[in-house]
């Protein structure tokens, strides 16, 4: 029943701010955000205590076809909806001091994006899941287009077709397997119990894969990213970048490895060179950027292309180390936006190039800048490490020549995020009469907590570990 | 029993070592503003606290004794337990007191040096981090906890060098230090997962007992050492990943001192010390490690002939020595590396304060063509310069020669040709160390009136370090007299425990004669005085000055531009990376990927818009395509 619970807070505080008006409803959105956050936290403590049970919510929607409404939860939906909880009262924090038109809806398209989301994390029925799976769409598509920059309605229409269209597959895919299975459910454990049903798993993959390919994104079908993520409105492309592609690569642990395996056994090499590939592929693009938000997005793609690659190792390794990354990722690129949003709103500037001086100008700012840099280049002591080491020693026992290549992304990943740095933010002021002010207050709380977290994490990664072992050993056999 | 509880009794000071540089840090860091120029003797204290704790260690280590211990677990998934934890034995020993010796006495320089920088509080902070990373680096108890140092030295050196950071050039110089040090890195990291595979922990404990279960010679510990020496070229300069060293010289200069002269960089050669029963059971390795390290000493050292400004020349030094000390690990002679390392980390130390009080006495001037006559206005500085210039050159009785004539004697005894390429690479050391020497301190003053007039000697917080460190470099090569002078060699005999491990793998080293060790020590000396007085004649007798840039011709350009190996990787790495980037972006990203998405998606429209067509609201067309389909379908239907 507690699974209800998390999902009804950020529905019925959807609904409620579209009655408010004004700074009200961010006020308002804060305070709901923080509320699920202090709940999740006491979640976690009743799962700790007392395992899945109190989350389990069961009930018959439909006879024929077999539906069911099935929520409950272990260690890895309770990470990822702990990470989306933690982030969202800090995408929210990030709108303070920043003009947004109509903020009751903006804030309200924002909470029912986060019931969304939470709901993807803890469906363990197809049919449900896939529903949570669209309905995530919608606000995010609303966002983008409606607050969103130049060419907004071009960008954003590719970005929902092409998702769309992904999804679409994977529907597809879930109608085979309801055919196929036995039990005609598409019940998770009864999915994972005959992995095996009639379908034909070669091309069953495919259908899966796609869906989350797109989501994630990996290469090539990635192009919708870096526009999506430049044009739109900052908090925007942190759900999507922070929280929404881990949609992706959670699925992929959650539904594609146990419910396809012999798919997925057939292509992993083909699969993983895609995906490592896309990692190299991605670094190389992201040097020569002009568009520090477009850097962002394709440095987003190398590090979650490294994460999907350790995934596809298929061993402990690899699928613990993505789970750890998904959050290391997740913290680093929120709080890398966030940057690139407060260089904006000062400079109005969005190149890489013609700035420079900002730490002469923001020196708390340009340490925390450089910490959560630090972060995304996997220094060690930070999560951001934690995640690479135990992503490429996965990938490493697949194939050795395959973790170098992909290793080659330490190099490249200092390459183009100390160009960023050293660009914008040292040497001296290019930009005549810049005004750049110092960290205010919000931006402050954004930065040191993400600062706080990655360290802590990079720390003390054994919590995370812990909390996904047993659910990891299931699926992996 | 009673050794185990007098060991235990040492784990908390020992682990109380880094935690006062990194308490440091968070001061300096935190309250640096309120602080102000406290901030130096806060940071200097918190080093002097570690010093003194290390100190403590070296006293109560009993012989022959190690301690290992884990502080907590670190990452743990499967049957893989990453733990964080410490070695104590003699080798970390050694390391932690030079680190925290050494870096106090530049702490305590820096105060002076620093004194006039608006960011001095953030320098000390950088300092401290430094120092923290590196105690992590030399305690730890396993490859892992030694890459958190490995890599957490390197961001400060990024930091450091770039801390001038309004001056563009300095910025790019910094990202170069930590681009080409991650490229050693990944050497390291790739290194670590063979270890953890194949022996199930990453522990040093864990691989050599894992190593030894295997033959000597064996694939996979030449694939290791050979990964983790590839991480070693990165951080200690060697070809090919040494243009970063001479570069970071841009960082002030008691940075230069402490990273890139006598600590960090010197972390290469620990590191092969602390494996060296994997390296000893690798020889393919060894010998790789030997050529590298003799052929990146000579190489350097004939950049260092033609360099003038003072800074460049002692950078291409420490390139030359750390690559004598690779020689010296190459043959076999751990121990001899380690004593290197150490006399080495006092003179070069030395020389580069000693450069910085040059500096600071010619407001900035750092071009030795427009120094001379220094000798008679900075005398301090210059007494303990002679005395550091004495010892790298490896002049009798001075720390140099001792650990270089061992280098030299073990190499003697391995290899002739890479005894005959290290003697001229001393050789050729000691004509340009005392060429600085000589243009920076005698005949007269080249500079401007206005810098004669500036001409002073540098405040005590300055010259009482260069005074310690010039007693040192006197002294420390007594700490390992050879077997001709004295019966025991003190420094050998306290690392041998250390080294034990290794000597089965080694072979029986062939022992010199007395005859023969006396021979090659008269060898290098008159050779190193034969370099003294060429340099003496041509820059205090004739007084000939380094021609202008422009005038340079042949190999001495060659020389003078560094053989052009920035232009040449410029050309054949970075510019080609570049222009992949944008090849990848506009051609494969934009054209041929998005082309074919937006193709389906045309497609889609196109299909639609055909199919519009036939929607024609006209009844008959569709009975006439209906009729059509059935007879395609009755076709079907016959044929099948």
């Amino acid at each position: 029943m507690l699974s209800l619970t998390l999902l009804s807070i950020p529905l019925l505080a959807s609904l409620l701010l579209l009655f408010s008006r004004g700074a009200m409803s961010r006020n308002l959105a804060l305070v709901f955000t923080l509320v699920q956050l202090g709940f999740t936290i006491f979640a976690y403590t009743v799962f700790k205590a007392e395992g899945a049970g109190p989350f389990d919510y069961m009930q018959n929607w439909s006879a024929k076809p077999f539906i069911n409404v099935h929520l409950s939860m272990d260690g890895m939906s309770l990470l990822m909806v702990m990470l989306t909880n933690v982030l969202l009262p800090l995408i929210v924090l990030s709108g303070y001091n920043r003009e947004t038109n109509r903020m009751h809806v903006f804030y309200s398209l924002m909470l029912f994006m986060q019931f969304a989301l939470n709901g993807v994390f803890m469906a363990f029925d197809g049919f449900i899941y896939y529903i949570f799976w669209e309905l995530a769409l919608i606000p995010i598509y609303f966002i983008a287009f409606n607050w969103g920059g130049e060419n907004r309605a071009k960008v954003t229409l590719k970005f929902f077709i092409y998702t769309l269209a992904g999804s679409l597959l994977m529907l597809f895919g879930f109608l085979f397997l309801y055919n196929g299975s036995p039990a005609n459910s598409l019940e998770w454990s009864s999915l994972v119990a005959n992995p095996s049903c009639s379908c034909n798993q070669s091309w069953l993959f495919w259908l899966f894969f796609i869906a989350f390919a797109i989501k994630i994104p990996i290469v090539p079908f990635h192009t919708w990213q870096p526009d999506t993520y430049q044009s739109a409105p900052t908090q925007g492309t942190m759900l999507l970048s922070g929280i929404m592609l881990k949609m992706g690569t959670y699925s992929l642990i959650r539904w594609l490895l146990p419910i396809v395996p012999a798919g997925v056994q057939e292509w992993q090499p083909l699969v993983i060179a895609l995906c490592v590939g896309g990692v190299v592929y991605a670094s190389i693009i992201a040097i020569m950027q002009r568009d520090m938000k477009r850097l962002l997005a394709y440095s987003s793609i190398a590090h979650v292309g490294l994460i999907s690659a350790g995934i596809f190792a298929l061993n402990r390794s690899g699928i613990q180390g993505s789970l750890v990354q998904m959050v290391s990722h997740g913290l680093t690129v929120v709080g890398l936006f966030f940057c690139a949003d407060i260089i904006f709103n000062r400079t109005k500037h969005e190149e890489i190039e013609g700035l420079g001086g900002v730490r002469l100008a923001a020196p708390k700012f340009a340490a925390w800048f450089l910490i959560i840099v630090l972060g995304s280049v996997a220094l060690p002591l930070t999560s951001g490490f934690v995640g690479e080491f135990m992503l490429l020693f996965g990938v490493y026992q697949y194939n050795t020549w395959l973790s170098i290549f992909a290793g080659l992304t330490i190099i490249l990943g200092a390459v183009y995020m100390l160009r960023m740095y050293q660009k914008v933010v040292l040497g001296k002021a290019i930009k005549e009469n810049m005004v750049f002010p110092d960290l205010m207050w919000n931006e402050k709380i954004v930065l040191v907590s993400i600062g706080v977290m990655i360290f802590a994490l990079g720390l003390f990664p054994n919590p995370i570990i812990e909390l996904t072992e047993p659910i990891l050993k299931t699926i992996i056999k | 029993m009673e050794n185990f509880l007098e060991l235990t009794k040492l784990i908390s000071p020992a682990s109380l070592i880094p935690l006062f540089p990194l308490l440091g840090f968070l001061l300096t860091a935190f309250f640096g503003k309120t602080l102000k120029h406290a901030a130096g003797w806060l940071a200097s204290a918190m080093i002097l606290i570690s010093f003194c704790l290390s100190t403590f260690l070296f006293i109560n280590l009993p012989a022959n004794a190690d301690l290992s211990f884990t502080i907590f677990d670190w990452i743990k998934f499967g049957n893989v337990t990453l733990s964080f934890g410490f070695l104590i034995d003699h080798l970390s020993i050694i390391m932690l007191l030079v680190v925290t010796g050494i870096g106090f006495l530049i702490h305590l320089y820096s105060i002076g040096y620093m004194h006039n920088d608006e960011g001095f509080a953030r320098f000390f902070s950088y300092l401290n981090l430094f120092i923290f990373f590196m105690l992590l680096l030399v305690l730890g108890n396993s490859y892992l906890v030694m890459f958190i140092g490995w890599e957490g030295v390197g961001l400060c050196s990024y930091l450091l060098i770039g801390f001038w950071f309004k001056n563009d050039a300095y910025n790019d110089a910094a990202k170069k230090a930590f681009i080409m040090n991650r490229i050693g890195d990944l050497g390291f990291l790739v290194a670590m997962f063979y270890m953890l595979f194949y022996f199930g922990g990453l522990d040093f404990e864990t691989v050599n007992a894992g190593a030894q279960t295997l033959e000597v010679g064996n694939t996979l510990l030449v694939t290791i050492t050979l990964l983790l020496f590839v991480g070693a070229m990165g951080k200690s300069a060697q070809i090919p990943l040494y243009t970063w060293l001479p570069d970071a010289m841009a960082g002030p200069t008691p940075v230069s001192a402490l990273i890139h002269a006598a600590t960090m960089v010197t972390a290469g050669i620990y590191m092969i010390a602390r494996s060296n029963i994997i390296f000893a059971m690798a020889p393919l390795t060894l010998e790789v490690v030997m050529w590298v390290g003799v052929i990146t000493s000579l190489f350097a050292a004939f950049i260092g002939m033609k360099q003038t400004d003072i800074k460049k020349v002692l950078a291409y030094s420490t390139v030359s020595q750390l690559g004598l000390m690779f020689v010296a690990l190459g043959v076999g002679a751990f121990s001899s590396g380690m004593f290197h390392v150490v006399t080495h980390a006092f003179f070069k130390a030395l020389l580069f304060l000693g450069a910085g009080s040059v500096i600071h006495a010619m407001g900035g001037e750092q071009d030795i063509r427009n120094m001379g006559g220094l000798a008679k206005y900075i005398k301090i500085t210059f007494y303990t310069f002679l005395i550091a210039t004495l010892a790298i050159s490896g002049i009798f009785p001075f720390a140099g020669f001792f650990s270089k004539d061992e280098i030299l004697a073990a190499s003697f005894s391995e290899h002739k040709a890479v005894w005959v390429l290290a003697s001229i690479s001393s050789m050729i050391t000691a004509f340009y160390m005392f060429r600085v020497m000589f243009l920076t301190f005698q005949n007269s003053f080249r500079g401007t009136e206005e810098q004669k007039h500036h001409l002073h000697e540098s405040p005590w917080t300055m010259t009482v370090p260069l005074s310690i460190l010039a007693i040192f470099s006197m002294v420390a090569g007594f700490w390992g007299m050879p077997a001709v002078m004295s019966s025991t060699h003190w420094f050998g005999t306290y690392l041998a425990p250390v080294f034990e491990g290794s000597k089965a793998y080694l072979g029986e080293g062939h022992h010199l004669d007395h005859g023969t060790e006396i021979m090659l020590m008269v060898i290098a000396t008159v050779l190193a005085l034969v370099s003294i007085s060429i340099a003496y004649v041509m820059y205090v007798k004739n007084k000939t000055l380094p021609e202008a840039d422009a005038e340079t011709t042949g190999v001495a350009k060659w020389a003078a531009n560094k053989f052009y190996v920035d232009e040449f990787y410029d050309k054949i790495i970075v510019r080609p990376i570049t222009i992949l980037s944008d090849v990848l972006f506009v051609l494969v990203d934009k054209l041929v990927i998005d082309l074919v998405v937006m193709a389906g998606a045309w497609l889609v429209g196109f299909t639609g818009r055909t199919i519009r067509l036939v929607q024609t609201g006209n009844t008959g067309f569709y009975v006439f395509a209906m009729v059509i389909g059935m007879m395609v379908l009755m076709f079907i239907q016959l044929v099948y």
